[in-house]
C-alpha cells in the first residue's frame, strides 16, 4: 500500500499547515455544541445581571451605565473566552494530539498559528454575540461608524494578543484543569479594572493597578471610539491616545508570549 | 543500505530518573523491530527521541541516516508516529482525520482524498469513515491513530505499545492490519510489554531494562534461550504438589518449580501440544487430582528470570515520568 503519490512535497508549508490546524480547531469548536451554547447562555446572564442587577447602584458620570457596561463587558469576554482556549492546548498536549504534530514535517510555528487563528475566530464569534445582546439591553453608538468599525478591528487584536498570553499558559499548564486554575488569573485582571465600574471609585492603592493594566486601556479605547466626546470627557483623553496605548500594550503582549509560547511549545 | 535506526550510547535522565542509561541498538531496513520491556524500562523515551520529540542527553542516533539533532526534519519525513493515546480529533469523522494528517505531509487535496480513502480501506474502516471519531470505540480509535501514522507513507513506522489497553479482538484485528502493512515494505519500530505481541509481529526483538539493552536477537533465538512454553497445573490439594512436580520432571530436562501459596507447580517444556498431554497422562499416573492445567507462552517476567537470572523490578511508581 505504501506508494507514495507522485505530487507529493513531503511537507507542507507554513501558510497550508496553519490553515489546516486552523480548520481543525473551529470543527472542534463548531461540532461541540456544549461549548457554543453554554459560552454564550454564560456571557449574556452576566450581562444582564450587570446591566440590571447591578447597574442601578453604579453610577458612570456622563454615561448611560448599559454604555459605559457593554464596552468593558466585550473587552472583558475576550478573556473569559481565553480561559477555554488555555485548557484547549493543555488537553491537545495531554491526549497526544500535540505529539503527532510534533512528529510531522510542518514548520513547528504552524501548530500555535493555527490554534491561535482558530482561538480568535471564536473570539470574534463571541464578540459579535456579545454586542447583539448588548444593543438588544439598550446599548447604543454615539460616535461615528468609523469610531465603531476601528474599535471592532481593535478588539480583534486584543484577542489575537491575548490568545498568545492563554496558550503560554496552557503550555505550562499541562492539564486542562491546571490550565483552568491559571487562567483564574484573569479574575483580578477583568474586575480590578474599567470594565465595570470607573476606576474612581476604587480605594487609591488600587487605582495604581487599575489604572495602569492593559486591560483599562483597551477598554477605554473601545469606550471612546463608541461612545464619542461624552466619553472622552469622562475618561479624560481622546481616542488616539488611548488606541496609540491599547495598541502598544497588544504589541508588548505578542513581544513576550509569542517567544514564550513557541519555546515551551519546543520543548515538549 | 543505510540502517533505519542507529543508537549508540543513548541517555536521558528526568531529574533523578534515569530513563535510557546507554542504549545501543541497530536496525536494518526491511525490519520490524521490537523494544520490549517492563513499564519504566525506557520504551517511550527511546520511541520519542526516534520522533524528534525528545533530545539524547548524550549518545548518538541516527534515523535513515540523519541526526536526530542537527535535522529533525528530514527524520520528520520518514516517519509516522501512533502512539499509547490515540491521538485523533475526536469532533473530526475518520476521514477528516487522516485527509489533515495527509494535507500536513504536504500533499494536494487530491492526493490526500486518495490516500485517506487507502488507508481507510487498508485498515478496515472505511464503513465508518464518515462517523465522527468521537463515536468509535476504543479500538476503532486506535486504528484510526494508526492510520493517522500511515497516510503521509512513511519509511519508518513507529508504534509506540500500540495495543495496550486493548480488548483481545481489537489487539488482533491491530495486530492483523500492522502484518498487512509490513507485508508491504514498511519498515516498524514497536513497543510493547507483551513477548507474544512481539513475536507475532517482530523479525528483531530487543529486551530492554533500565534504559539498557539486556538481550537482543530473532524471536527464534530469544524464545530457544528463554521463551519455551510453560506448563502450569494448579492441585486440588497442597499434599499432592511434591508427587506432581515428580511426574512432570520426566517430560523434559527443566526442573519444575512448586510455588506452594497458590497450590501450582510450573514447567518449562519444548512447544508442542503434545506435551500437554504427556503431562495429564504423568499427573494420572503419579494419582494427582488437578483442578486446572494450562499451556501457555512464557511471561515477561519468566523470560526476563531465564535471560538475566533475576525477575523484572517492580514498575516505577505512578507519577514518574512514563519511559
Amino acid at each position: 500500500m505504501a506508494t507514495v503519490p507522485v505530487s507529493v512535497r513531503r511537507s507542507a508549508g507554513l501558510p497550508a499547515s496553519t490553515l489546516g490546524i486552523a480548520r481543525r480547531g473551529l470543527l472542534k469548536y463548531l461540532r461541540t455544541p456544549q461549548l457554543v451554547v453554554l459560552g454564550t447562555i454564560q456571557g449574556a446572564l452576566f450581562l444582564l445581571i450587570f446591566r440590571y442587577v447591578f447597574g442601578g447602584a453604579i453610577g458612570a458620570g456622563g454615561l448611560d451605565y448599559v454604555d459605559f457596561l457593554v464596552p468593558g463587558f466585550i473587552t472583558t469576554g475576550i478573556l473569559f473566552s481565553g480561559m477555554g482556549a488555555a485548557a484547549g492546548i493543555a488537553d491537545d498536549l495531554q491526549q497526544g494530539f500535540v505529539d503527532r504534530l510534533r512528529s510531522l514535517p510542518i514548520p513547528r510555528s504552524a501548530v500555535l498559528a493555527g490554534r491561535a487563528l482558530a482561538d480568535t475566530a471564536v473570539l470574534v464569534w463571541g464578540l459579535l454575540i456579545t454586542a447583539a445582546i448588548g444593543f438588544a439591553v439598550g446599548f447604543r453608538i454615539h460616535g461615528s461608524a468609523a469610531g465603531a468599525l476601528a474599535a471592532f478591528g481593535l478588539l480583534v487584536v486584543f484577542g489575537f494578543a491575548f490568545e498568545w498570553l492563554f496558550l503560554s499558559l496552557g503550555l505550562v499548564a499541562g492539564t486542562p484543569q491546571a490550565a483552568q486554575g491559571l487562567a483564574l488569573l484573569v479574575f483580578p485582571l477583568t474586575f480590578v479594572s474599567s470594565a465595570y465600574v470607573p476606576v474612581a471609585t476604587m480605594p487609591g492603592w488600587l487605582q495604581g493597578f487599575a489604572e495602569h493594566q492593559p486591560i483599562t486601556v483597551m477598554v477605554d479605547a473601545v469606550r471612546v471610539l463608541t461612545q464619542g466626546p461624552a466619553a472622552e470627557v469622562l475618561l479624560g483623553h481622546d481616542a488616539g491616545w488611548y488606541v496609540v496605548r491599547s495598541l502598544a500594550w497588544s504589541a508588548a503582549i505578542l513581544a513576550v508570549f509569542v517567544p514564550l509560547a513557541v519555546a515551551r511549545y519546543r520543548r515538549g | 543500505m543505510t540502517p533505519t535506526i542507529e543508537a549508540a550510547g543513548l541517555r536521558k535522565r528526568f531529574g533523578k530518573t534515569v530513563a535510557l542509561d546507554g542504549l545501543d541498538l541497530h536496525a536494518e531496513p526491511g525490519q520490524v523491530l521490537a523494544v520490549l520491556g517492563p513499564n519504566g524500562a525506557g520504551k517511550t523515551t527511546f520511541v520519542r527521541m526516534v520522533a524528534t520529540l525528545l533530545r539524547p542527553d548524550a549518545g548518538e542516533l541516527r534515523v535513515a541516516g540523519h541526526d536526530v539533532r542537527r535535522e529533525p526534519g528530514a527524520v520528520r519525513r520518514v516517519i509516522g508516529l501512533a502512539g499509547q493515546s490515540a491521538a485523533v480529533e475526536p469532533a473530526m469523522t475518520g476521514r477528516e482525520n487522516l485527509y489533515l494528517v495527509a494535507r500536513l505531509f504536504g500533499q494536494d487535496a487530491r492526493s490526500a482524498r486518495a490516500s485517506s480513502a487507502r488507508v481507510l480501506e487498508l485498515l478496515g474502516l472505511a464503513d465508518v469513515a464518515d462517523r465522527l471519531a468521537r463515536t468509535y470505540s476504543g479500538g476503532m480509535r486506535r486504528k484510526l491513530d494508526l492510520g493517522a501514522s500511515l497516510v503521509g507513507a512513511p519509511r519508518l513506522l513507529l508504534l509506540d505499545e500500540p495495543t495496550t489497553g486493548l480488548d483481545p479482538r481489537s489487539r488482533i484485528e491491530l495486530w492483523d492490519a500492522i502484518g498487512a502493512l509490513v507485508a508491504g515494505g514498511t519498515d516498524v519500530l514497536l513497543t510493547t510489554q507483551y513477548l507474544d505481541e512481539a513475536d507475532h509481529l517482530a523479525s528483531q526483538i530487543v529486551i530492554i531494562d533500565h534504559g539498557r539493552v539486556v538481550a537482543a536477537g530473532t524471536p527464534g533465538e530469544l524464545k530457544g534461550r528463554a521463551g519455551r512454553n510453560v506448563i502450569e497445573v494448579h492441585t486440588r490439594d497442597r499434599a499432592d504438589l511434591a508427587r506432581a512436580a515428580a511426574g512432570l520432571a520426566a517430560l523434559d530436562h527443566d526442573r519444575p518449580q512448586i510455588e506452594e501459596a497458590t497450590r501450582r507447580v510450573r514447567v518449562s517444556v519444548e512447544a508442542g501440544s503434545d506435551r500437554l498431554r504427556d503431562a495429564l497422562g504423568a499427573l494420572d499416573a503419579a494419582g494427582v487430582a488437578v483442578d486446572d492445567i494450562s499451556l501457555r507462552p512464557p511471561t515477561l517476567d519468566e523470560v526476563f528470570l531465564a535471560l538475566t537470572g533475576q525477575g523484572i523490578d517492580q514498575p516505577a511508581p505512578a507519577g514518574q515520568p512514563a519511559a
